[in-house]
């Protein structure tokens, strides 16, 4: 038995890689729901009513699916150039605390039209800042960027922890380490009433579209693509490596940052150490379960918060540790590589 | 003054050593990983797995070796993973890496839910206790400190020496090292480069789990999520910094444990002046300068990350 390339990718396989290492993971977390000792096909069935069923399940869904969209884009766009970005995590926090120490005071005043872009802009130019220093880092210095940025999310969370204990710490808050409110001019408009989902969504699928067409359509979107696909290559033929690596960083780092903006000013108001529950990291998994594509990462993040909203009620009502969410949606970035590897290759006797 | 009389107080060359243990495990194991030419960013997760297997496993009665020899087991079997899919497939080792960490780590926070329901303080276990050295350990200021650990911290330095010894010494070290180096030309010497480094990258994510497991079983003795806080990704970038030696593996290890025993020490002592936050971001910040310190002068294992595929180029 050997393994050969596939002349072609039949476009079925590709469009059904996704579907079949879904599949894959959700059986997988079948047998251990079944170890776990509860009912397989309930708990299937209980996820999806707990994260479609109701009107809250479902808002809730769409509003977590909300930032997974937008840090998923900063993986794709990143890994489409082998810009290996891995601190959306620390990108998206410290895009959030930008929010926070600027929203109620520098813009205090402003009219929502103006203050909510601006607040945006700040949150995204916060994180891209925070992917320069590790992209800096591997243009200047050789470092490899995976273990930089990664280090780096743990320096952020310690530097927002630090920030909202101490000069953005909220007075009001009865000693909880919160930050200041970004206060109600700058919050995002609702999209529907006594829900937390807000209009941040509807930003989250423009700019799917919009990444999509810079990536298909334009000068830069061509260079990216040939960076990460050979960067010898992509110089030769007169890329300018560095700068499109440079403008790669940006905006991933800034859609990463731009995520945490968002969450702040759509859901909570004012940023804790547990403002995301690991957003930045499934980023990576939306992207690859996406085959980095940016229309499909719409489809990839709702999969992904269906799991977890889903997965949350149902291991309410079975007793099952809501950890399983976790558990399937990293499984499928595992079953999705090995299904993306099938669509490129076959078995041979 | 007072800052520098923390080295000459009793207890810090002692916590150096514990401090290091974990870190000396990882990177060794990381090290093997890469030695073969194959980055295994599953590392933070099977730290993980390590330290809940260990934990668990003693927790239910077993014995305190036995919990470090389940974690090493399951280490394995997520190197395996981790081998089948970045070797025998050829998959991005980053992108597979970081997969398995992330599942490694809710597999275990799932299985430990599971085991251990919700309770307001952590259930414990009896540790490893310190091994003193009779005579050695009355040696007047380092004797205290070296001779009065616990086994495995004893076993993480015979460890490097061993590991050395394998890998500059011996046939088996040498066909890892040319199959990081060079896969092609290893199998043209007769070596399987498939097999090196499956077997190698098995190796070191079991002494990844054992890392994770001194955690659980000695330097503390209960477990609870996000406990391994990053080691595993500065026992990557340790890697780096030793430029892939394991003396220099076990010094780096020894030498970082140093700075965070003593910011630990400078926090009781600053505590009041400078947030605590700034101290924790220590070793993330020193991983970082010791990265751009080592990157441009590391040699770094020729086909590290390179997919070996036979008849492929």
């Amino acid at each position: 038995m050997r393994l050969e390339r596939r002349a072609h990718r039949p476009l079925v396989l590709v469009l059904l890689a996704p579907v079949i290492a879904i599949m894959a993971a959700l059986a997988i977390a079948g047998v251990l729901i079944a170890m776990a000792g509860a009912p397989v096909l309930e708990a299937y069935r209980l996820i999806l009513t707990g994260a479609f069923g109701t009107r809250l399940g479902f808002t809730e869904t769409l509003t977590r699916a909300t930032p997974l969209m937008l840090t998923g884009l900063a993986a794709a766009v990143a890994f489409r150039a082998r810009v290996w970005n891995i601190g959306a995590e620390g990108q998206f926090y410290l895009g959030a605390i930008a929010v926070a120490a600027v929203a109620a005071t520098v813009f205090s005043g402003w009219p929502p039209y103006l203050l909510i872009p601006a607040a945006l802009m700040v949150g995204a130019i916060a994180g891209m800042v925070m992917l320069l220093v590790p992209l800096g880092l591997r243009l200047r210095f050789g470092v490899d960027e995976v273990v930089t940025s990664l280090l780096l999310n743990f320096v952020v969370v310690l530097f927002v922890s630090m920030m909202i204990e101490g000069p953005l710490k909220d007075p009001l808050a009865f000693g909880w380490p919160q930050s200041i409110p970004v206060g109600p001019e700058a919050m995002l408009p609702k999209l529907i009433d006594r829900t937390r989902l807000h209009i941040g969504l509807v930003i989250a699928i423009v700019i799917a579209v919009l990444v999509y067409f810079l990536q298909s359509r334009t000068v830069f979107g061509m260079q990216s693509r040939a960076a990460g696909l050979s960067p010898t290559a992509a110089v030769f033929s007169g890329v300018p490596l560095a700068k499109t690596l440079i403008k790669v960083a940006c905006l991933s780092g800034g859609l990463a940052g731009l995520a945490g903006a968002i969450e702040v000013m759509g859901v909570k108001g004012y940023v804790t150490t547990d403002l995301s529950p690991g957003y930045g990291y499934s980023g990576i998994i939306v992207a690859m379960l996406a085959n980095l594509h940016p229309i499909g990462v719409i489809a990839a993040a709702l999969f992904t918060a269906t799991m977890f909203v889903g997965a949350d009620s149902m291991g309410r009502a079975l007793g099952i540790p809501s950890y399983i969410a976790d558990m399937t949606v990293s499984l499928s970035l595992l079953t999705m590589l090995v299904s993306i590897f099938f669509t490129q290759y076959r078995i041979r006797r | 003054m007072e800052l520098l009389e923390i080295f000459t107080s009793a207890g810090i060359w002692g916590a150096v050593l514990r401090i290091a243990t974990p870190l000396i495990f990882g990177t060794l194991g990381a090290l093997i990983c890469e030695r073969a030419g194959v980055l295994n960013l599953g590392i933070e997760g099977i730290m993980t797995f390590g330290a809940m297997i260990g934990w668990l496993t003693v927790f239910n009665g077993g014995d305190l070796w036995v919990g470090l020899l389940a974690a090493a087991a399951f280490g394995a079997v997520f190197g395996l993973l981790h081998a089948g899919m970045t070797v025998t497939l050829g998959l991005s080792q980053h992108v597979t890496g970081l997969g398995i960490t992330l599942f490694a780590s809710s597999l275990s926070y799932f299985i430990f839910r599971l085991a251990v329901p919700l309770a307001s303080s952590p259930p414990t276990i009896e540790p490893f206790q310190p091994l003193v050295i009779p005579y050695l350990s009355a040696l007047p200021f380092f004797g205290d400190a070296l001779f009065n650990q616990t086994a495995p911290t004893y076993l993480a330095i015979l460890l490097a020496v061993i590991l050395a010894y394998v890998l500059f010494r011996t046939p088996l070290g040498l066909a890892v090292r040319m199959t990081g180096e060079n896969p092609h030309g290893a199998e043209a010497q007769g070596v399987n480069p498939i097999a090196v480094r499956i077997g190698a990258v098995m190796v070191g994510s079991a002494l990844m789990a054992v890392g994770g497991a001194f955690l659980t079983l000695s330097a503390f003795n209960s477990f609870f999520p996000t406990m391994v806080q990053g080691r595993g990704w500065v026992c990557i970038a340790l890697v780096v910094f030793a430029s892939w030696r394991p003396g220099r593996a076990l010094l780096g290890a020894l030498l970082f444990a140093l700075f965070d025993a003593y910011q630990l020490r400078l926090q009781a002592v600053l505590g009041k002046a400078v947030p605590y936050q700034l101290f924790l971001m220590v070793p993330y910040v020193l991983s970082i300068i010791a990265l751009i310190v080592t990157a441009r002068r590391a040699r770094v294992p020729q086909a590290l990350m390179q997919p070996y595929r036979r008849g492929e180029r």
